[in-house]
């Protein structure tokens, strides 16, 4: 069987809350959600890299194993020249392995997990590692820019020491230009609304429907559900659509403590699940990419979860993990300020 | 425009500054950083090879950069420290996640990976190893 | 590995020649060098015609004016043709080492009269260029890379020293209250101005705990001398200056590859074998230009010199033993912080100022002196020269 066989996320410490947000903006919105903010020397790839090399530690396996890595992001650092070799160079990993780069909005790395699936069962790879990384670009002054965060998360499939089994996956894809990002300018324009109904939720519910269909389950077989979470109220409308019980979305709920990771957001979410989840249980993951699609998994947690999780820190510590900016040092980090001396 | 060298210049540093690969000889057991060719202590008696490093150690001195060179305004105030990693090697490195007045001599540190600088908005990024408070480790 | 030290013949210093130290937009590289050649020929009574040698200390005229290759410049431009020129380069001690070559052309028999000099020419770049350039003094790939600069690294000196010892930001302070107070005695000095330990503490701070006011200045300037045997120079001047020993030594190119990160052990070394060569101890030395291209180094200079215990070196600043008119006089010039610090200049400039206080030429700053020693660092101390100077 192929599945999981070591995970990791990286959260960086920074946090700005949605409050501080707002005050800029002359919003009253309420609430105390606040979201993650990769430091002004961090980016998508040094959070890929601290993620891999977590994943690596809970694997065991040697770097050299591994046959394939797949990083995907909406905010590679270079338009040309991929993130997955510097990863691939510094967990040491190279020279033989195939390595690329994935971009489908949100959903490049549950995308890359599918990829290095396919390698795997058709025995061209031993191992493979696909990440999920980003620093998602924030328009100042939208709405976006409340959850627009930053964060990684890996995660390294094979067919030995597998800590939880890929059962199925499926996906649901269609040309929906709901959000969008053209060469060359600094933030992404969305459709507003339209980024809900014929987007987010037709694609998540359909994929989701799909799985449990081609694979003749029900709501009830499964112990968690981790939707995309672009924000709070989506994927619990989802949960309440579907008539998934509010307890079994919580524990991967992690959207109000640190913000739309992008590429990693269900990644980190599952590893939240995964750090607490035990021998014998189903995890249900529908990922959401915009432009747009959904890819939806099933995965059994093995009795091996126990002797691997320990060797990396819990999601939930690296959410505790925080200091706190101000917009001023946020606009900083994020490279707001245009044309500040270098 | 700052400086900018040619990109073998850095290339063919990225293993050992990616992974923090060192050398230690095996005739007096020391250990360097960066890597060296001649062991200082033993010279031609010295027998080195590669060893990485585990990126575990303690602030041994610090300071804070205030006026940056070319290519680091934006990182500026950074905390710049001489670590010396538990093999006994000591090396200049930054540290990150950390406010500089939450930094001390003796301080627990662990090694991580980050952006060293760009090379101006068109060149190549150059990624390496900086320092974080390593909160698992025992304080003092 | 001692030096063999088997001199033929003693070696003296008959001329002298300096620029006003400062920011000279009026003035490029070439333009210094002449004018203190002409100066030190002037001084020296000789016509120029004598000289056989030209030493000159540049650190980085390539990346400071894109001018390499300066030992040929100068000799052009000096009308020195065609004798032969050579450039030395040890970061901020390329101008002692530039002493150190011309030294041992004369003592070894192989030339009578050298000119030795030393120029910078620092304002020709914009403020982070010239950053740029002095972070070549450390190790690019393993310090400089990393976003250290110059004062960065003696910053972590300073942290570590008052880490380890009692030395307090207001030591440091008093060091460049001491040296401003000289350097407005020195019509040649970049600063005249008189200072305060408040005026220090408050000033922007640079890398902690150095503030602006605790580092040496961007300069331009040169100083040149002339050296010739001591049998000429009996001939030829009323005042000769003796050099009684030159020495140099090496560390570790690197400030973090050292095991004591307070002790700049080239120092050590190059006065050991300073003080053996002209059979004196440390205490003998009346009067010192030591490097202060930091507040820190000057206290560094003191116990590594062995004028104090090692930690002690506060001491001799609290109790205004350096000042002019205590036990021990240092950089009665204003040092590299109110003279200015052009930096190939730097160790040929505390010559000129060492062998006008033997001649009993220094005015406001004149100490009563017989032996005066010069110390020149290069980098944070993995070059070292000492040279002791007597009438």
């Amino acid at each position: 069987m192929i599945g999981i066989v070591g995970y990791g996320a990286y959260i960086p410490v920074w946090r700005i809350k949605n409050s501080e947000i707002a005050k800029v903006w002359g919003s009253n919105k309420a609430g105390d959600a606040e979201k993650a903010v990769a430091g002004v020397d961090e980016d998508t790839t040094t959070m890929a890299v601290e993620a891999s090399i977590i994943a690596l530690s809970r694997s065991g396996i040697d770097a050299k194993k591994i046959g394939a890595i797949y990083v995907g992001s909406e905010s590679h650092p270079y338009a040309v020249k991929p993130t997955a070799s510097i990863v691939a160079e510094a967990i040491g990993a190279t020279p033989e392995l195939t390595a690329a780069d994935f971009e489908f909005a949100c959903k490049a790395g549950t995308a890359a997990w599918q990829a290095v699936c396919g390698l795997i069962a058709s025995g061209k790879i031993e191992y493979g590692l696909a990440v999920g990384s980003d620093t998602a670009q924030g328009r100042p002054g939208d709405e976006l820019e409340y959850t627009a965060a930053s964060g990684a998360g890996a995660y390294i499939f094979g067919e030995k020491g597998v800590i939880a089994s890929l059962d199925y996956t499926c996906s649901f894809t269609t040309d929906t230009p709901d959000f969008w990002r053209r060469e060359g300018e600094l933030y992404p324009r969305h459709g507003g609304r339209f980024t809900g109904e014929p987007a987010y939720f037709k694609h998540v519910i359909s994929a989701t429907k799909l799985l449990l269909e081609k694979t003749s389950t029900k709501i009830e077989d499964y112990d968690y559900f981790i939707f995309h979470q672009p924000n709070a109220k989506f994927p619990l409308r989802v949960a309440k659509i579907l008539g998934i019980p509010k307890e079994k979305i919580m524990p991967g709920f992690i959207v109000n403590e640190i913000g739309n990771t992008y590429s990693a957001n269900v990644q980190i979410a599952l590893a939240a699940v995964l750090d607490i989840a035990m021998p014998g249980e189903k995890i249900l993951v529908t990922s959401f990419g915009s432009g747009a699609g959904s890819d939806s998994f099933s995965f059994t947690v093995t009795n091996k979860i126990e002797e691997k999780r320990h060797k990396g820190v819990p999601v939930r510590e690296l959410i505790k993990n925080k200091k706190y900016i101000d917009y001023a040092m946020y606009a900083k980090f994020r490279k707001k300020l245009r044309g500040a001396t270098g | 425009m700052s400086r900018e060298f040619a990109v073998p210049f850095h290339w063919r540093r990225f293993r050992e500054r990616y992974q923090l690969i060192g050398s230690k000889c095996e005739h007096c057991n020391g250990v360097f950083y960066p890597p060296r060719i001649v062991c200082p202590r033993c010279r031609r008696r010295g027998k080195v090879k590669s060893i990485k490093l585990s990126g575990r150690g303690r602030v041994y001195t610090y300071t804070i950069i205030r006026t940056p060179p070319e290519g680091f305004k934006i990182y500026t105030p950074y905390i710049i420290a001489i670590v010396e990693l538990e093999e006994g090697a000591k090396i200049l490195t930054q540290i990150v996640d950390c406010m500089p007045d939450e930094v001390y001599i003796g301080m627990p540190v662990k090694a991580c990976f980050r952006k060293i600088k760009e090379e101006n908005e068109s060149g190549i990024i150059l990624y390496g190893f900086k320092f974080k408070p390593d909160t698992q480790a025992k304080q003092g | 590995m001692n030096a063999s030290f088997k001199p033929i013949r003693k070696v003296a210093i008959i001329g002298i020649g300096i620029t006003k130290f400062g920011e000279h937009w009026d003035k490029g590289l070439k333009d210094l060098a002449i004018e203190a050649g002409i100066k030190a020929v002037e001084d020296a009574g000789i016509s120029g015609d004598e000289i056989q040698l030209l030493v000159g200390g540049n650190m980085s005229g390539g990346l400071f004016a894109g001018q390499e290759h300066g030992s040929a410049l100068l000799a052009d431009y000096l009308g020195l043709n065609p004798i032969p020129a050579i450039r030395t380069e040890a970061a901020c001690a390329s101008g002692g080492v530039a002493l150190r070559v011309g030294y041992m052309a004369i003592a070894s028999g192989m030339y009578d009269f050298v000119a030795v000099g030393g120029v910078e020419k620092m304002t020709d770049v914009y403020g982070p260029q010239a950053m740029n350039t002095l972070a070549g003094a450390m190790d690019f790939e393993t310090e400089a890379y990393y976003g250290v600069t110059f004062p960065g690294i003696y910053a972590l000196i300073a942290k570590r020293h008052m880490h380890l010892y009692k030395t307090k930001q207001e030591h440091l302070a008093m060091v460049s209250v001491k040296n401003h107070e000289h350097g407005a005695r020195n019509p040649f000095a970049q600063y005249q101005k008189r200072i305060k330990v408040e005026d220090v503490l408050s000033s922007p701070l640079v890398a902690d705990p150095l503030h602006v006011l605790d580092c040496s200045p961007i300069t331009d300037g040169a100083a040149t001398i002339i050296l010739t045997t001591a049998e000429n120079a009996k001939k030829l001047s009323d005042t000769p200056v003796y050099i009684i020993a030159s020495a140099q030594a090496s560390d570790t190119l690197s400030l973090y590859a050292r095991n004591d990160l307070t002790t700049l052990s080239a120092t050590v070394h190059a006065a050991r074998e300073a003080y053996r060569q002209a059979k004196i101890k440390a205490s003998d030395v009346d009067v010192a230009e030591v490097h202060d291209c930091f507040t820190i180094a000057e206290i560094l200079a003191y116990e590594d010199l062995g004028f104090i215990k090692k930690g002690l070196g506060w001491k001799l600043i609290e109790e205004g033993e350096t000042m002019i008119g205590g036990r021990i006089p240092v950089n009665p010039s204003g040092g590299l912080k109110a003279k200015g610090h052009p930096v190939g200049a730097t160790g040929v400039a505390q010559i000129v100022e060492l062998v006008k206080q033997l001649r009993g030429e220094a005015g406001k700053r004149q100490v009563d002196a017989e032996i005066a020693l010069a110390h020149n660092v290069g980098g944070s101390g993995a070059t070292a020269t000492v040279h002791i100077l007597s009438r």
